[in-house]
């Protein structure tokens, strides 16, 4: 694997440790229904935290609100302690530099082919030169195994090799921080495995913090550092995956797991 | 009925030319309307009403009066607010100004139809509000918009000759010519009329083949 | 503007509606005739209908008007009076672009509402008369509605022929004042005030056709199908 493309703790000093993303008494609702009931919650730099619950729990409105897809009602949203929640739109297009974020629907730009896929956002807004991002670009798709497939156009790719671009579409802009919104969900069975031993790669790898939303357990079992389980806009337990998957303290937990295990 | 071959033939250099400017019209009030079009459909998604609104109305306005009342207007009032150009320069701008109430609609279907997943992918990897109209959004939208518009290319053909009423010697401005001069009507119209029919089914023909290569 | 003049434009009005009036009347015939054609089952008058709607439809309206004025009375010894050689020239053109609607909204029926019809042995016509056309013809409002809004835009092009309509009047009182903001902008508003009528009428006779097959209408307005030639099949 080629070493420069991926961020890595000893070439990057400046990488801050601690405290990376707070949510504090955020509210969102949508219409009279409110996801998000005054939720704090916050993630160590470097940590690979995996949320999980019923559908409707709130897990997947927490990463759109990250990657400001919506905006809450209430609250204060931080990462890297820069405001992100209330902000101005510069404000705000900073914070985002720091954020990558994969789609359940792969969201790969049809017009484009995968190599310009990844180099569009290094060059237009890094202001990255466009033979550096190209080399980047080739070196990600090298370690999502996709190196030959650099013209092609995302219609041409299966689910699988589509949401592997898109990883390494969001890879490119060095993000500390990867939100993974149910990359699985809507690939074909035998196409999952591929798809996660990317992302196991990355998270064995590199210092980058992830947050994912998944329902594979087995996948959240062997890559988080923290797993949360959501309940109706509430955090109702988290800890780390072992105790939560073989000891759950909480009966909506146990529920839950016992639905989907 | 009596059909004169040797007027058709005295007929023909003059049709030649008028076919030459109907398609000059053609070709220039296409773009027109496709530009214009673009520019109302991208005003009416601003988020402020004092935009939206007066944008709304007064394409709403031209797209419900009449194209030839259009044309009289701007042919005879333009010059007395002092500004004078040419009737075919009148006319084509009429008729593009009048089909780009169309078109609008058409950008407006082909914005809309692009998935809410691609906005929020641009989003996600920061792309300026800009770049992810110029590379993402409308790159898709034209693509799906392609056989709409053509389909007012066509139309816009059969409303060509209405810019004979404003002295713009188009197929039917030079029909009516030569009818008068020679006092034979049946074989220039027919001739005309004809043309119409030939070169709308063959636009709709390449219309079709486009279409098919544009689906992949 | 003088009184006198605003004489000459109410009478153009007048005469606007009455083409408006006789142009959809034959264009509503010619487009249930020929669409219903369209959808026969013998296929010399499928092939006649279509022959007719590509033709209609890929000429020029005032092509026709043109046609209609100038070479029909020498070519048949018919001298129309205006008001019905404007009638012909737009009825029969904006009914092949009618002509579609029908058709299309006939073959949009569920095919398991024909075979229902067989079912009870009803005649070809009664299938027609009894389950096709009324579940159709509502859908057909909304574009038949624009369509509409074409043929008022159209009527205006046998000013051209000299008849004494809306935008005539316009140029009439254009020449009598040697001014002409004022007066275009009044005809233009006319028009358009017609048009929004139009649109209304149009709008309420979906809404009581639709409660007929306990349909609601369509929410949003939609956008105008003007004359369009589709890629012929």
């Amino acid at each position: 694997m080629p070493t420069d493309t991926l961020p890595n703790p000893e070439k990057n000093p400046a990488r801050s440790t601690g405290e990376l993303i707070r949510l504090e008494q955020v509210t969102k609702r949508f219409g009279s229904n409110t996801v998000l009931d005054h939720l704090d919650f916050s993630v160590d730099a470097g940590k690979h935290v995996t949320l999980i619950g019923p559908s409707g729990s709130g897990k997947t409105t927490i990463l759109r609100l990250l990657m400001t897809l919506l905006k809450p009602d209430e609250g204060t949203i931080t990462v890297d302690g820069q405001r992100l929640f209330p902000a101005s739109d510069k404000e705000v297009r900073e914070v985002r530099k720091k954020i990558g974020m994969v789609f359940q629907q792969f969201n790969l730009f049809p017009n484009m082919t995968v190599l310009r896929n990844i180099t569009e956002a290094p060059v237009t807004v890094l202001g990255m030169s466009k033979d550096e991002a190209v080399e980047r670009a080739k070196g990600l798709l090298d370690l999502v195994g996709l190196s030959d497939k650099c013209d092609a156009h995302p219609a041409q790719l299966s689910g699988g090799q589509q949401q592997r671009v898109a990883i390494a579409r969001a890879l490119a802009m060095r993000p500390q921080v990867l939100l993974l919104d149910e990359v699985t969900s809507a690939l074909d069975p035998e196409l999952v495995a591929g798809v996660l031993d990317v992302l196991r790669d990355i998270a064995r790898s590199t210092d980058i913090t992830m947050l994912c939303v998944t329902h594979e357990m087995n996948f959240a079992r062997d890559i988080s550092d923290q797993v949360l389980m959501f309940d109706s806009g509430r955090v109702i337990e988290s800890g780390p995956p072992e105790k939560i998957f073989s000891e759950p303290e909480h009966d909506r937990t146990r529920e839950f797991l016992s639905a989907v295990l | 009925m009596n059909w004169d071959w040797s007027a058709v033939s005295d007929f023909m250099p003059d049709f030649w030319k008028g076919l030459l400017v109907t398609l000059q019209i053609l070709v220039i009030g296409s773009l027109v309307s496709f530009v214009l079009g673009l520019v109302w459909a991208l005003l009416m998604r601003l988020p402020t009403r004092w935009v939206t609104w007066p944008v709304g109305v007064v394409t709403e306005f031209v797209r419900n009066t009449p194209l030839l009342v259009q044309l009289f207007f701007l042919y005879y009032v333009l010059p007395e607010w002092g500004l004078t150009f040419s009737a075919l320069a009148t006319g084509v701008f009429a008729i593009g100004l009048h089909y780009s109430t169309y078109t609008m609609q058409v950008y407006r279907a082909g914005i809309e139809a692009v998935p809410v997943g691609q906005w929020e992918a641009a989003t996600a990897l920061n792309l300026p509000l800009r770049r992810t109209w110029t590379a993402v959004i409308l790159p898709q939208a034209v693509r799906r918009v392609v056989p709409a518009l053509g389909n007012y290319v066509i139309a816009m053909l059969k409303d060509t000759p209405m810019l004979m009423a404003i002295s713009v010697l188009e197929m039917l401005g030079h029909a009516r010519l030569f009818s008068q001069e020679h006092f034979q009507f049946t074989e220039p119209l027919t001739v005309i009329g004809v043309a119409f029919i030939v070169i709308s089914y063959l636009a709709s023909l390449l219309l079709r083949a486009l279409e098919r290569r544009l689906a992949h | 503007m003088t009184s006198g003049l605003w004489e000459l434009v109410l009478k153009g009005v007048w005469v606007t509606i009455q083409l408006l009036v006789c142009s959809a009347l034959l264009a509503a015939a010619v487009s249930f005739v020929v669409g219903v054609a369209r959808t026969h089952r013998l296929w010399i008058v499928r092939f006649l209908a279509g022959f007719y709607t590509e033709v209609f439809r890929g000429t020029s309206a005032l092509v026709m008007i043109f046609w209609v004025f100038f070479v029909l009375p020498p070519a048949f010894g018919w001298q129309l009076v205006p008001l019905w050689a404007g009638t012909l020239a737009l009825g029969l053109t904006y009914g092949a672009y009618g002509s579609e609607i029908v058709r299309g909204a006939l073959t949009a029926v569920d095919p398991a509402q024909k075979e229902g019809g067989i079912a009870l042995s009803f005649t070809p016509w009664q299938r027609m008369r009894l389950i096709l056309l009324p579940q159709a013809v509502p859908e057909m409002i909304p574009p038949f509605s624009n369509l509409l809004i074409e043929l008022l835009k159209g009527t205006a092009l046998v000013s051209i022929m000299g008849m004494g309509d809306l935008a005539f009047s316009g140029n009439l009182v254009r020449l009598a004042l040697q001014e002409s903001a004022e007066i275009y902008t009044y005809i233009l508003l006319i028009y358009f005030v017609i048009a929004f009528l139009l649109t209304r009428v149009m709008r309420g006779l979906e809404k009581r056709l639709k409660a007929g097959v306990g349909k609601k209408p369509d929410s949003k307005t939609r956008a105008p199908e003007p004359v369009v030639v589709e890629a012929v099949r």
